[in-house]
Order: C-alpha cells, then sequence, then structure tokens
C-alpha cells in the first residue's frame, strides 16, 4: 500500500502568450490555463505504482480558486482526491514549497511524492528538491523510470552527461521527465465518476503560513518580442525551393 | 563574501568571474567549495581564476550526490554567511540549489543570465514563459542562492601570481537514505551547438532514424555541419544524444542560420532557437507553429523538398 501525493500547478498555456506592444508585457489575462504538461506524467506514473501496490494518490495544488476545475481533470484520470492551498499574493517557491510540505505533513504517513521535473511556465524545478530538502527525505531527480516496491524506490534518472540509477528508502521526492510515460485520457465514465471524489481546500492559517515572506519578489516582468518575416513558400514545389535558395543567397548565408 | 560551487570547473571560472564582481562592489570576498577526491590543483586554479579563498572537503562521496552536497553546502554557508551563493545550472546544479535553499529558508532564483547589485539589492534576471519574457527578481532576504548556466558570463584569465587561502575541512556526512547503485556516461558525439554558425535540426517528421542522413547532407552542403533536434528524436528516439537537442530543456543556441525539418514548432522547442539570425522552416502542415516563427518556409514532404534544396543550394555555393 502506497500512499502517493502528486503535486500539480495550474499554469497559463505558454503556447498562447502574446507580448502587447504597447506596455512590452507579455498579457497573462485571458489565457487558457491547464495543468502543467509533466505533473500528468507524474500522475500517471503515480497510477502506475497504486495499479502495481495499492494504496491511495492525493493530488495537491497552491494555486488560484478556479484551479478546483483543473484538480477533476486529474481526479478523472485516477487520483482519489485532491487538495487545494490559495496561494498567497507574491508567494515565491519558497511560500509555495514550504505550503506543499507542511501539506505533506498534514495528511500524515506519506510514501511518495511525485512532481514534474520542472513546470511549463516558470521552468525552474525547484519545488521538488526544496519539498524533499524542507522534510529531509531522499530525492530522486529527473527520473525517466522508476520501480516501486514496499518500502522503497528505484529511479533511472537522466542528469544530462550520466545516466544514474538511485534507490531509496520511503518517504521520498521522486521527479520525473516527459519521456517516463504517457499519460492516459480519462474515459467518459470515469470524468462522471470523479464529480464523487472529495477536494479539501486548506487555508494558509491552518499550515501555519499566513506570516511568512517571501524571500523573492518579483520586480518587473519584460515581454520578449520575437519578429520573424515569415515568408512561406507553397505549391510549386521546385519554384519554392529556388526561392528560398534565393533568399539565402542574399542574407549571405550561403558561403 | 559570495560563495560559488560547480560541479564543472569551466562554469565555475565563470562564476568565479561574477562572484568577484559582485563581491568588490560589496568591498567582500570570493569563496568557492570544492567537494571531492580529485581536488588537488583545482583549488590553485580557483584562485588564479579570482577566489580570494577555497574550501576543499575530500569527502567519502564517490558520485555526486544533492543530499550530501547540500548538507556540506548548508555548513559552509552558516559558517561563512555569504549574500549570495553562485551554482552552476547543470542538473546537479539544479537539484542542489533548492535543496540547499529550502535547508537555509533562503531564495533561490534558477537560470540567472544577468545578476547586478543596485544600491543594497541583488537581482537576477531570468527567461520565463518558454522565451516570452524576463523576470527581474530581488532577494528580500540574505543569502540570495543563484543557478547559472554555462556561457552566461565571462571567465577571468588565469592569473598565475595570484595569491589566496586554502582551507582543508573535513566534514562528517550524515548517513542518507538513498543510494547510487549505478552511473553510466550518456551517449555523446561532442556537438556544440552554442557555437555553431549554422544549424540543421530536424523533428518527428522523419520516419526514421536512418532518414537523418537526408539533414546531414543539407547540413553539409550548407557547410554548417551541426545537426540539432527536437526533444523527442533525443530523448525518446534516442536517434541523436543529447547534444544535438535544441530547446527549453535542451541547449539555447543562436546560430546565423537555423533549419527547422519536420519540427512543428512547439514553444519550448522555439525557447532554445528563437534568438538565431535567420530561421527557415520546412514542414508539411501550413498550420504548423513553426511558421510562425520563421523568416522563410516551405510547406511541403521534406522527402521531397530537401534533395531539390540541396541540389538548388549546391547550385548557388
Ligand atoms: C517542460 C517541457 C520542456 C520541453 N522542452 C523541449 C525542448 O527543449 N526541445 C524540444 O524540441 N521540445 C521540448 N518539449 C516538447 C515540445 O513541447 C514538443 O512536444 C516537441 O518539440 C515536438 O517535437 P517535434 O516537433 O519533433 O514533433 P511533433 O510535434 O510531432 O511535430 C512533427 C512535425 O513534423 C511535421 N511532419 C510530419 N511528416 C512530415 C513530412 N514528411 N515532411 C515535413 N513535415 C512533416 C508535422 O506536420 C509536425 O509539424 C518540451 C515539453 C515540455 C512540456
Ligand atoms: N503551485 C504548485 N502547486 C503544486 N505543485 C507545484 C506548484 N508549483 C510547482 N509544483 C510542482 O513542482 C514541479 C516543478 O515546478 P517548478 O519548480 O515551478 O519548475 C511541477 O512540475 C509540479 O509538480
Amino acid at each position: 500500500m502506497m500512499n502517493i501525493i502528486v503535486c500539480a500547478k495550474q499554469v497559463v498555456d505558454v503556447g498562447e502568450i502574446k507580448v502587447n506592444p504597447s506596455t512590452n508585457k507579455p498579457v497573462l489575462e485571458g489565457i487558457p490555463k491547464k495543468i502543467s504538461d509533466i505533473d500528468k506524467n507524474a500522475l500517471e506514473e503515480a497510477i502506475r505504482i497504486k495499479e502495481k501496490l495499492g494504496g491511495k494518490i492525493t493530488v495537491m495544488t497552491v494555486g488560484p480558486p478556479d484551479a478546483k476545475e483543473k484538480i477533476k481533470e486529474l481526479l478523472a484520470m485516477g487520483a482519489d482526491e485532491g487538495v487545494l492551498i490559495p496561494r498567497p499574493q507574491g508567494a515565491d517557491y519558497h511560500i509555495v514549497s514550504k505550503l506543499l510540505s507542511k501539506g505533506i505533513e498534514k495528511l500524515g504517513n506519506v510514501d511518495l511524492v511525485l512532481c514534474g521535473e520542472a513546470s511549463i511556465d516558470m521552468f525552474s524545478g525547484q519545488v521538488g528538491p526544496r519539498i524533499a530538502g524542507f522534510l529531509d527525505w531522499p530525492q530522486l531527480t529527473y527520473s525517466f523510470k522508476v520501480e516501486a516496491e514496499a518500502g522503497k524506490v528505484k529511479a533511472h534518472r537522466n542528469m544530462g552527461d550520466r545516466m544514474v540509477v538511485t534507490e531509496a528508502s520511503c518517504p521520498a521526492v521522486l521527479t520525473v521527465t516527459k519521456e517516463i510515460n504517457e499519460p492516459r485520457l480519462p474515459s467518459l465514465m470515469q470524468i462522471l465518476g470523479s464529480a464523487r471524489k472529495p477536494i479539501h481546500e486548506w487555508t494558509v492559517s491552518e499550515l501555519g503560513m499566513d506570516k511568512e515572506p517571501a524571500r523573492v519578489l518579483e520586480k518587473d516582468l519584460r515581454g520578449v518580442k520575437m519578429e520573424r518575416k515569415n515568408i512561406v513558400f507553397k505549391d510549386d514545389m521546385d519554384n519554392a525551393v529556388e526561392q528560398l535558395a534565393e533568399k539565402l543567397a542574399k542574407e549571405g548565408l550561403l558561403g | 563574501m559570495v560563495v560559488i560551487f560547480s560541479d564543472i570547473k569551466k562554469i565555475g571560472f565563470e562564476l568565479i568571474a561574477k562572484a568577484r564582481e559582485l563581491a568588490d562592489k560589496r568591498g567582500k570576498k570570493v569563496c568557492a567549495v570544492v567537494i571531492g577526491k580529485d581536488t588537488g590543483t583545482m583549488a590553485q586554479e580557483y584562485i588564479q581564476r579570482g577566489a580570494d579563498k577555497v574550501i576543499v572537503t575530500g569527502s567519502s562521496m564517490e558520485h555526486f550526490n544533492a543530499e550530501d552536497v547540500s548538507d556540506i553546502l548548508e555548513k559552509v554557508v552558516r559558517e561563512e554567511r555569504p549574500d549570495v551563493v553562485l551554482i552552476a545550472s547543470t542538473k546537479d546544479g539544479k537539484e542542489l540549489a533548492p535543496r540547499l535553499a529550502s535547508k537555509l529558508d533562503a531564495g533561490c532564483i534558477s537560470d540567472a543570465n544577468r545578476i547586478y547589485i543596485e544600491g543594497d539589492s541583488i537581482l537576477a534576471e531570468r527567461v520565463v514563459y518558454s522565451g516570452n519574457g524576463v523576470a527581474v527578481e530581488q532577494f528580500s532576504t540574505l543569502p540570495g542562492i543563484v543557478t547559472v548556466p554555462g556561457k552566461a558570463f565571462d571567465p577571468l584569465p588565469a592569473d598565475p601570481g595570484r595569491t589566496g587561502e586554502i582551507v582543508n575541512r573535513d566534514i562528517e556526512l550524515k548517513p542518507q537514505r538513498s543510494r547510487i547503485m549505478d552511473v553510466q556516461e550518456m551517449r555523446s558525439e561532442g556537438v556544440n551547438l552554442e557555437d555553431a554558425e549554422k544549424i540543421v535540426s530536424c523533428g518527428r517528421g522523419f520516419k526514421s532514424s536512418d532518414d537523418i542522413k537526408l539533414i546531414k547532407e543539407l547540413a553539409q552542403v550548407l557547410k554548417g555541419n551541426t545537426l540539432g533536434c527536437s526533444r523527442p528524436i533525443a530523448a525518446d528516439l534516442k536517434w541523436l544524444s543529447e547534444d544535438h537537442w535544441v530547446g527549453l530543456s535542451g541547449h539555447k543556441v543562436k546560430p546565423k542560420l537555423y533549419v527547422a525539418c519536420g519540427i512543428s514548432g512547439q514553444i519550448q522547442h522555439v525557447a532554445g532557437m528563437r534568438d538565431s539570425g535567420v530561421i527557415v522552416a520546412i514542414n508539411k502542415d501550413a498550420d504548423a507553429p513553426i511558421f510562425n516563427s520563421a523568416d522563410y518556409g516551405i510547406v511541403g514532404d521534406l522527402y521531397q523538398v530537401l534533395p531539390k534544396l540541396i541540389e538548388a543550394i549546391k547550385q548557388k555555393m
């Protein structure tokens, strides 16, 4: 029996962001939101572990109230329950990770915590190792293959220039890569069934974190525009190829 | 005091250069930490590159392990009380820095490519939203931890006459609940994407690893000779080694010419090549997002386009 927590973040769909030319800031309002891609890989892996060893999966999110809708998608995929903790204004990684750590302690008797290798909006990879640090648990980062058995877990980890196999006793924190698995799509039955699964809402003060100051403040956010010529050749292939070669020659790239 | 730690010596030199600048502005010193068995000449080299002090811990650690290294650095930071800790943004550094930060209740800024002092404050800038934005972040408490990618800063030249303090420290490691069972070098083809002038990249539009010879040939006629790829080609299919991987989680490149063949142009790929001079896309889907990020594009089957393009370019060279 494994008591597993999956940390999942609601993010804006970064592919949809545009930069406002007059303010030179990325426009974040009105952009569709979703669960950060790799967090679904983390949940898929948790489901596979549960299928093998039995147990329970709790999805935990620090985020705005509307994240509840997105947590439901994860319940439909196979998580048993959700926990939503409100994200305080100006919260940094210190606060978000500590809230999650305290949530994990409050839940109690946890065997494994799974996170994504990084979130798609910030791409920091901080939360997993921060939770492991707070709780003083082992951390198995960048895992692309995980084997769990009662009381312990082994991971093959992509450390860039090396592949590292690490084994740890539970409780432990794992962060997973995009390659670890293919997240399942919930069936209609599962989507309907997820309505009955609970989503608990815990407050920041009940986790003892209401007076915690952020360690990092965001002073500014500048947009980075990318302007390209967007000249596209289609239709006649011979002509297209000729025109492209011509352009490249003009740009001085065929020297 | 500014403390630096890098698992790769070359980035260590770059961190020292930045640390030197920050420390000088605040009238403080630079301290580098060296961990492991083969630390003989490294401490000397760090001093020649600008460190004032090097703490050497010849630990029993056989392989890099974030639990042990964060325990060691936690001790060093509590003793030396630095304002800033700079850590190389390798994967080792990226799992180490936040763990250390949580042990110290400190702020941490990941992958900063600018770090500077304004008045009393220490600020860092980093790319966010897959390249759509740059966040300017400021530490409200010290120490602040920053991870820094390679080549963000230029190293100082080695000064053989420079002297400094080398301190050997025995730091006892506590027993850990994790154990490294195996370490294997990843396949690498020694590609240097960062310095390449022309890069030709392939994506999942290629049907088999054998077909990569098509873009190899294009790379050759362009006299670029450097192959890049999207994440699935390296990480899922393993048709090319990971040193070819371009993108948010791979290499950031800025060649004069970047050609994307059979790559859809998801933002995570574009994040790695958006600073290129001229971007060319070849894709059979006219609606593929790559065309929004390209200067020139051809809508067509790469299996037909590439041989023709290679011929047309040969004519013009
Ligand atoms: C956190 C995170 C980080 C990531 N980091 C990276 C990264 O660093 N780098 C990266 O590349 N990706 C990264 N990704 C993955 C990224 O989102 C995309 O999934 C990936 O880039 C897609 O690769 P692709 O374009 O090769 O494949 P696909 O998206 O499958 O595109 C294949 C393209 O080939 C075209 N095609 C097919 N057949 C032909 C033909 N015969 N001729 C011409 N065109 C053809 C298709 O129209 C399609 O556009 C990351 C994802 C996440 C979530
Ligand atoms: N606000 C959040 N709530 C829950 N989990 C999070 C949150 N932010 C980050 N995570 C987890 O931490 C991983 C890494 O995120 P990041 O540190 O932002 O790159 C994500 O893939 C999630 O698993």
